[in-house]
């Protein structure tokens, strides 16, 4: 288990978040106003948002769990369960479909060896599928962290995931 | 991009997708034109303007701008909180072109909702992104502290006694978020449902104040209409609505991109003559017009005049006026069910023949590609466009936008889904079908 793991499951929230939330929630016309922003703050510090995290941050924002718990598991973009170091999102919407993205899938799930949805056993990259990345005309699109790629082809995988990989050690 | 011509092609012209201007820079390439001449004016001469320019919302709908504006109660900012919100959801297939105005133009933008904050007299305005734009985040957040700093944003604007500030919102993704009222929802902190209307959000919108929502290219217009006068802006449409368009095409053409041109040009300009084409091997056969929520239109109408009335006479919509190719060896079917799957994915869950209907829609599309379909099917399918789809059977335009491509495609592919059944191997399941019908 990684650090950020073992703080998220049993730590409370550090102190420069808690000030944030406090002061996200004062700006806002309401204290749930901050909810979905205080959210993913959480989730860019840890990688995914733990039941500890989220509870204390319903009680800075005076808001129930479950309440909050609705919220993030609503989104798309907010993560309940751990993922891996580096989140891969293909793009399976329309434009990609046309240009050929479930060929790309296929040879992205094999490189990686894992189905979309998992996690790579060395804890690397975390597959998930995406609608429209608005990278239309450069279809198949993919993102791997914050980077935009495309068109992404099967034959670009191979090279695309080890440089990504390197990146990251 | 610097090939375009500032007069022709105003939204694009200064556009950067390496360095976006800084606000001097900005100044010194004839921007805040427009946010000085308004200031100068009364609100109401600048609503005026705008509905005189006839600007038509870029975000799908195509309401008049300046129509919309002017529903908000006019009371000073200092007597009535307001708000001003940039929709910059942009979750529709297909559909591109705001990415390439916040990354490449972000003051653009604001300057718009500066002018446009000024009109109805609010003190705070929202941009709200899509998560995943990453490039598109930074590049705002730098730009709102940019114009923070050089006096653009916040007290007292140009001396003008005028208040006005912006917050960047990046949303935890959900394609509803960019329908208006679930868009405010989202950002009160709540699960993204829309609301029934009335009230709309101009009397009752963020917080139950008085709010305008429109999309970001939208507000990138306003600037050149307060800078250069309605008649001017008149001047660069190709019909009777305003302004130029960010058009745009994806699919199989030899050159995929977003285009300004006038509002009013032809599909077969922007496929032909920007897009290059087809590619060599592969024929036109059908289109979305403006992304994935609108119907199919077959390829005689490969050169049909992109403006507001023209698609929607043809029995379709200009939507967000970036269309998706079809072509001749991409099966239709596939294609429907990719666009079904999507648009079950992120139904809200608020109405039940949005909730319960797509996914059933999606499940039948999957028999028939995979070969497993039967006639009772398709007249399911036929029963579900009719059930689903029509405006009022749910609280928004979502279901409607599904079953748009589905209830066109049933008719226009109607031979592609016979054929898929005939050759099924349905008659080796009639009990699942009477266990189903069951």
């Amino acid at each position: 288990m990684s650090t950020a793991e073992l703080t998220a499951q049993g730590a409370e929230l550090p102190p420069d978040l808690v000030q944030t939330f406090i002061d996200m929630a004062h700006h806002e016309h309401h204290a749930r106003g901050a909810s979905i922003e205080a959210l993913r703050l959480v989730q860019e510090r840890f990688g995914w948002i733990s039941d500890a995290h989220l509870a204390h941050t319903a009680r800075i924002l005076g808001m129930s769990q479950a309440d909050l718990d609705g919220i993030a598991t609503y989104f798309n973009l907010l993560f309940r369960k751990p993922v891996g170091k580096k989140v891969i999102m293909l793009c399976d919407s329309v434009s990609c479909y046309i240009m050929g993205q479930e060929q790309t899938r296929e040879r992205l799930c094999k490189k990686l060896g894992v189905k979309v949805g998992e996690t790579t056993p060395d804890g690397e990259f975390t597959l998930l599928p995406i609608v429209c990345l608005g990278h239309c005309d450069h279809a198949p699109a993919m993102l791997i962290g914050k980077d935009l790629y495309g068109p992404v082809r099967p034959e670009d995988i191979d090279a695309i995931i080890d440089e990504a990989r390197e990146k990251t050690q | 991009m610097n090939a375009l011509n500032p007069e022709k092609q105003p939204l694009l012209a200064l556009v950067n997708r390496e360095t976006p201007l800084d606000p001097t820079a900005y100044e010194q390439k004839g921007g805040w034109r427009g946010v000085r001449r308004a200031l100068a004016m009364s609100p109401a001469e600048v609503i005026e303007e705008v509905t005189k320019s006839k600007l038509r919302g870029r975000g799908g709908a195509g309401f008049s701008t300046g129509m919309k504006w002017s529903f908000v109660p006019k009371e000073p900012a200092n007597e009535r909180r307001k708000y001003i919100v940039a929709n910059g959801d942009e979750m529709e297939p297909g559909t591109f072109k705001d990415r390439i105005l916040v990354e490449g133009h972000p003051l653009q933008l604001i300057e718009g909702m500066i002018i446009s904050a000024y009109a109805i007299q609010a003190a705070y305005g929202v941009i709200f992104l899509r998560g995943e734009y990453h490039l598109g985040l930074e590049r705002l957040q730098q730009a709102v502290e940019q114009a923070r700093a050089a006096g653009w944003l916040g007290k007292n604007i140009l001396g003008s006694g005028f208040d006005f500030d912006i917050h960047v919102h990046p949303s935890a993704g959900r394609y509803i978020c960019g329908e208006e009222t679930a868009l405010l929802t989202a950002l009160e902190g709540r699960r993204a449902n829309p609301r029934s209307k009335p009230p709309f959000p101009q009397i009752g919108g963020l917080w139950g104040a008085p709010t305008v929502v429109n999309n970001i290219e939208t507000f990138s217009n306003i600037p050149h209409i307060l800078a250069n006068g309605f008649e001017w802006y008149l001047g660069l449409s190709a019909c009777e609505d305003g302004g130029t368009k960010l058009y745009g095409v994806s699919g199989r053409a030899k050159r995929p991109g977003v285009f300004e041109l006038p509002l009013g040009t032809t599909l077969g300009v922007i496929l032909n003559e920007c897009a290059g084409g087809m590619q060599d091997g592969y024929k036109l056969r059908a289109f979305l017009p403006g992304g994935a929520s609108t119907a199919f239109l077959g390829a005689e109408h490969a050169d049909i005049v992109m403006d507001y009335p023209t698609p929607e006479k043809a029995g379709s919509r200009l939507g967000t006026g970036l269309a998706i190719l079809l072509d001749d060896r991409t099966s239709p079917i596939g294609m429907i069910r990719n666009l079904e799957h999507f648009f079950a994915q992120e139904s809200c869950g608020w109405c039940t023949p949005c909730r319960d209907g797509l996914p059933w829609v999606e499940r039948l599309l999957i028999e028939i590609e995979e070969g497993r379909g039967t006639e009772q099917d398709l007249a399911r399918l036929k029963d579900a466009a009719r059930l689903i789809g029509p405006m009022g059977r749910t609280f928004c335009a979502h279901a409607p936008g599904a079953i748009a491509p589905l209830d066109s495609g049933l008719k226009l592919f109607a031979e592609d889904f016979a054929q898929h059944i005939r050759r099924s191997t349905h008659t080796d399941r009639a009990g699942d079908v009477s266990e189903r019908a069951a």
